[in-house]
């Protein structure tokens, strides 16, 4: 895969993860970003032409400011599929991802093909409150997102020596950045009414989830299920919050069973 | 304003003094008891010649029991009648619509004769974003139009609308209005970002450094502010800034530690016991700031762990001793951080009454008359202080449904 950058009407300048050929398939990620390491879009890549756009704010993409809340977040979306020259794409999106993607799909949703959300936010019950990731000290925050916290940890920092007190603030900047950014959809509770829009969605989607998912539990996967009537509700073994990166074969497998 | 009995073990057991501390620590029958005292001290501030006394906004927090400052500010408007009521602030972007901002410093404003002293802090992360669910990367633009509002609602002479990206009213007009015209005194209680002071300066408000953690540490903050103050073109009056500082008074400086070092280290170490992130969620603080202060945020706990008087001294967090010592270092601390306006905390952690008395009496008696006239080139500037109206009553020379029972409205 290799990066490049897409432009879009609106002003904002997105660096775009891409490789394979196939059918498009759009991966949206959360608010954690891209990792360095993004192993389960290179398998997906093998079967279909990927695009892994970075939101405003993250990596190098910039035109944040333009972006305040959960409609701009969703047209954005679609400004990037305009951006990138796509039609009809399957469009996958994880955690804060798929929240906006669930929105794009309730926008418009004869634009897309097929829709995955991988442990979506953008629900909330009150039996289940969702830890605030806002207010974490840092070694939590691999304990709320992995199956594997120790392996986590490594990914998230993506081999960054962080004794290092430069690479600390360096890390500390950017981690800082990207949040700020998706606090405007995910603070201070991580719900923009989507659920009243969801009878919208007409394209076939998949929902799919780590079974050890400590962020967003397991419970949230059925609620989405029997909100968006005919979804198909996988769940992964092995896996948290972040399962394209801790299952990355498994997720995979389950997406192109369900994209075809 | 800290609630005196959080118990020894409370940094062992809970990890925040503020945001998710338990309710169950607070017993309202204490605190009625505790709200008096500390109404009383106030008042008690006026009658030893303080210019003025104040307070401010907190939320869910054990040492700020004023989640409005306004209410105890009235109280205080009916019982003085020469301090100036500093109401150090209202955190306007959290209040919706913050026309009730403009309306309840206007009433203030009246009730006091024109004594208010109006501050527009952006609030705290814990107080604004976590406690009243205001969203970080947003709160600066949101903060800035709520202060749009009401300065037009209190200088608008008719109604008027308001299409503001967070805030939209068809009809703003403020009743009543404040006394002091065009506005009451402005101030801007700042922690450290330094976006505040080209908003201070691009309105010519007073910007308040308030800090725990002493001149030495505030210095290099406000040289930077003057720095700018200078760059922008605007005058060098002291008056433009003030400074909070923790101040303990006795007879000498082994007595000071004698009496105030238990209850000032109560302060330290169970009321300043936050939880890090509560303090730096993310998009809170700009880009810039963050850069300007870098990790020092992150640090800040680290450095208040296990803090002793003898530190607390040392190293000027706090002014404590004699009224020799006390008068030195702040005459120090003025002329270093060139300030006009000091907020002197006389009250703190658990200090028992007596005590805040003690202090403060000796500090009013032996201190403050060798402070009053450092700036004696800025002596008439009074862009940053009240202007009460003349003909203004002691309120308890005339009482309205008492002794004036029946009297015609004056016209």
């Amino acid at each position: 895969m290799t990066w490049g950058a897409v432009a879009t009407r609106k002003g904002t300048r997105c660096r775009v993860l891409e490789g394979g050929s196939g059918a498009p398939v759009v991966f949206f990620h959360g608010a954690g970003g891209l990792l360095r390491d993004n192993p389960f879009l290179d398998a997906l890549a093998r079967h279909y032409h990927v695009y892994a756009p970075e939101w405003p704010a993250y990596g190098e993409s910039t035109g944040d400011e333009l972006l305040e809340d959960m409609l701009d977040f969703a047209l954005h979306g679609w400004d990037l599929v305009d951006a990138l020259g796509l039609s009809r794409p399957h469009v996958v999106g994880h955690s804060m991802g798929g929240m906006i993607a669930a929105e794009m799909a309730c926008l418009a949703p004869r634009d897309l093909g097929k829709l995955v959300l991988a442990s979506p936010a953008g629900l909330w019950m009150d039996e289940h409150p969702i830890p605030d990731i806002f207010a974490l000290l840092p070694y939590q925050l691999a304990e709320v997102l992995f199956h594997d916290p120790e392996r986590g940890q490594a990914l998230l920092t993506g081999g960054a020596d962080l004794s290092d007190l430069e690479a600390l603030k360096e890390f500390y900047l950017a981690s800082q950045r990207r949040l700020a950014m998706a606090g405007k959809i995910l603070f201070p509770i991580p719900n923009r009414r989507l659920a009243k829009r969801l009878y919208r969605l007409t394209a076939e989607t998949l929902i799919v989830w780590g079974a050890g998912d400590r962020l967003i539990v397991p419970a949230y996967a059925a609620r989405w299920g029997a909100a968006i009537p005919g979804a198909r509700v996988e769940t992964l073994e092995g896996a948290g919050h972040m399962l394209p990166y801790e299952q990355p074969e498994a997720f995979t497998r389950v997406l192109a069973g369900f994209l075809g | 304003m800290p609630w005196p009995y959080l118990p020894d073990d409370f940094r062992e057991r809970h990890r925040s003094v503020w945001v998710d501390i338990p309710n169950t620590l607070y017993d309202p029958r204490q605190g009625h008891h505790v709200y008096h005292t500390y109404l009383d001290q106030l008042e008690y501030a006026e009658a030893l010649g303080f210019d003025g006394i104040g307070c401010n906004e907190h939320h869910q927090n054990g040492y700020g029991l004023m989640p409005s400052p306004n209410l105890i500010a009235a109280a205080l408007a009916r019982r003085t009648s020469r301090a100036a009521l500093c109401v150090i602030g209202n955190s306007i972007a959290g209040y919706n619509p913050p026309i009730r901002v403009a309306e309840e410093f206007a009433m203030l404003d009246v009730i006091s004769g024109g004594r208010l002293i109006a501050g527009f802090p952006v609030g705290t992360s814990m107080d604004t974003n976590f406690c009243y669910g205001q969203i970080p990367a947003l709160t600066r633009d949101k903060y800035r139009e709520a202060h749009d509002m009401i300065m037009k609602a209190w200088a608008s002479t008719e109604p008027f609308a308001f299409d503001g990206k967070y805030n939209q009213l068809r009809w703003v007009n403020c009743w009543p209005k404040p006394i002091q015209q065009p506005h009451p005194p402005i101030y801007i209680p700042g922690g450290g970002s330094i976006e505040t002071w080209d908003f201070c300066l691009d309105h010519d408000y007073n910007y308040s450094y308030l800090s725990f953690f002493g001149y030495r540490r505030g210095k290099s903050l406000l040289d930077g502010y003057w720095e700018r103050v200078a760059k922008r073109g605007k005058d060098a009056s002291p008056y433009r800034a003030a400074f909070a500082q923790i101040i303990c008074v006795a007879d000498t400086d082994a007595e000071a530690e004698a009496l105030y070092a238990e209850h000032v280290l109560y302060f330290f170490n169970r009321c300043l016991h936050i939880f890090p992130p509560f303090a730096d969620p993310p998009g809170y603080r700009t880009m810039a700031t963050i850069k300007y202060g870098a990790l020092a945020q992150l640090m800040r706990q680290q450095m208040l762990e296990n803090l002793t008087w003898k530190q607390l001294v040392d190293e000027r967090f706090i002014i404590a001793g004699s009224p020799a010592t006390v008068r030195q270092q702040l005459e120090e601390c003025i002329k270093g951080l060139r300030i006009g306006h000091l907020f002197c905390l006389l009250h703190n952690g658990d200090m028992p009454d007596w005590k805040t008395r003690h202090s403060s009496k000796l500090f009013a008696e032996k201190v403050m008359p060798h402070l009053r006239d450092l700036w004696p080139e800025w002596k008439h500037d009074e862009r940053w202080w009240m202007h009460p109206m003349d003909e203004r009553r002691r309120p308890e020379e005339r009482r309205p449904g008492v002794e004036g029972a029946g009297a015609e409205w004056t016209r």
